[in-house]
């Protein structure tokens, strides 16, 4: 399974706001279980949205400024943005099938 | 992935935490067609612990998620499934498998092995459900990060309190730990460390009230229960450990329940339904531990190996 690319501070711009399909964001941390055991997931869900919606990750350790803005308190944290704004938050793990309405909610 | 599934697993787990993701493990090495279901975290509990200290053979204790990790990759190397999709119904049917409904479509097996395990309670009080994100958090390994120098409030007095208030003072200023009794269940390990901790400060016969902020947590209000004197701490985040509820909404109407909601068995794991086998947190009289529940796992797929044996359902 193809890992999800990373995006940082640097590169949030031009990959997730600029982005001309819809973008989901990981964020997450290496001390964080819950982010290692979703990752898989985000994963598959990459698989499945391909060619529909860009999946990236984002390492809260290395990257402040971007989650500071959203406010993101807890991770894992998804995010998705279409067009540049902010669609959808989906805080702490939930289930695939969640997962899966929420983005479909979110890109409609 | 959503028609059924005309070929009948030999067995289906249900729930892959430490308990269910063993199960499969035995399974899948017994050379059965073992399945197994997750709605949420791979590796249950455990993937949310931060060290476990007490799983034997690991003298330095070992991270929850990498145990869990590691777990998964075992169980996948010999060859069991692992979906990520939700169960909504077993049932037995009395000429053949059992019928599974899941979120994504339906499966037929042989034998059917509960695990889901149980689900942490919530506080029930006003702002809890508001804040979530924003201060109010279920797992301090994930979160206590985001409250550096800040000070904190720790909800419970079992293991996973004092486990995860001991863990929130690496980052935290102070650590408020409030429990609604004198006395607290942590283990005396625990106890010793949180009770010499200087970051960490005591409240006991005290509930949390309210959880209180604009768009963050900025306090939580507390109730001594025995003098009613009402407080507000001003925190950035509530952390709750407050126990958990089991998983059982599966097996109302099919097997035994106790009044908490744990399903009885014997010491084979075997329910009253012949084919449909309880393990882990899920089953009364639980210890609730790692081992135990990857114990319990264990004797379960044995189990169930016996019966498909005395069904006569060769191996696959």
């Amino acid at each position: 399974m193809a890992a999800t690319p990373e995006v940082t501070d640097a590169t949030f711009d031009a990959d997730v706001m600029k982005s001309e399909l819809p973008v989901l964001v990981d964020f997450w941390a290496p001390w964080c279980g819950p982010c290692r055991m979703v990752a898989p997931i985000v994963e598959e869900l990459g698989e499945e949205y391909a060619g529909r919606v860009s999946f990236y990750k984002m390492n809260t350790d290395e990257n402040p400024a971007v989650p500071s803005q959203y406010g993101i308190r807890s991770i894992p944290s998804l995010l998705i943005f279409k067009s540049g704004e902010l669609k959808g938050t989906i805080v702490g793990f939930r289930p695939k099938s969640d997962l899966k309405k929420r983005l479909e909610e979110a890109i409609a | 992935m959503t028609a059924d599934r005309p070929e009948t697993y030999d067995i289906a787990v249900i729930g892959a935490g430490g308990a269910g993701l063993t199960a499969a493990l035995y399974g899948a090495r017994a050379r059965r067609r073992t399945i197994a279901f997750e709605r949420l975290m791979t590796g249950g509990q455990i993937a949310t612990t931060e060290l476990v200290e007490n799983y034997p053979g690991f003298p330095e204790g070992i991270n929850g998620t990498d145990f869990a990790l590691n777990l998964v990759q075992q169980v996948e190397r010999f060859g069991a499934e692992l979906r990520h999709e939700e169960v909504q119904a077993i049932t037995p049917r009395p000429e053949g498998p059992f019928r599974i409904e899941t979120s994504e479509g339906a499966y037929n097996a042989h034998t059917v092995i509960a695990t889901a395990g149980a689900d942490y309670n919530k506080l029930g009080v006003p702002g809890e459900d508001e804040f979530i994100g924003r201060g109010v958090s279920y797992c301090a390994t994930c979160d206590a990060a985001f409250f550096q120098d800040q000070e904190v409030v720790v909800v419970g007095g079992g293991d996973a309190a004092f486990d995860e208030a001991l863990y929130t003072t690496r980052y935290a200023s102070k650590v408020w730990l409030v429990h609604r009794r004198d006395s607290f269940r942590a283990s005396g390990l625990l106890q010793e460390r949180v009770f010499g901790n200087a970051k960490i400060e005591i409240i006991r016969n005290t509930v949390v009230e309210r959880i209180v902020g604009a768009d963050m947590v900025e306090g939580a209000e507390l109730r001594n229960v025995q003098t009613s004197e009402v407080r507000t701490l001003p925190v950035g985040a509530v952390f709750i450990f407050i126990g958990q509820t089991p998983n059982s909404h599966l097996l109302k109407g099919l097997v035994e329940l106790d009044k908490g909601g744990h399903a009885r068995v014997d010491l084979r794991m075997r329910t009253k339904v012949p084919g449909l086998f309880v393990a882990g947190d899920l089953r009364v009289e639980a210890a609730r531990q790692l081992v135990s529940a990857c114990g319990d796992g264990a004797t379960a797929a044995l189990a169930a190996e016996a019966y498909l044996a005395e069904l006569g359902i060769g191996e696959g």
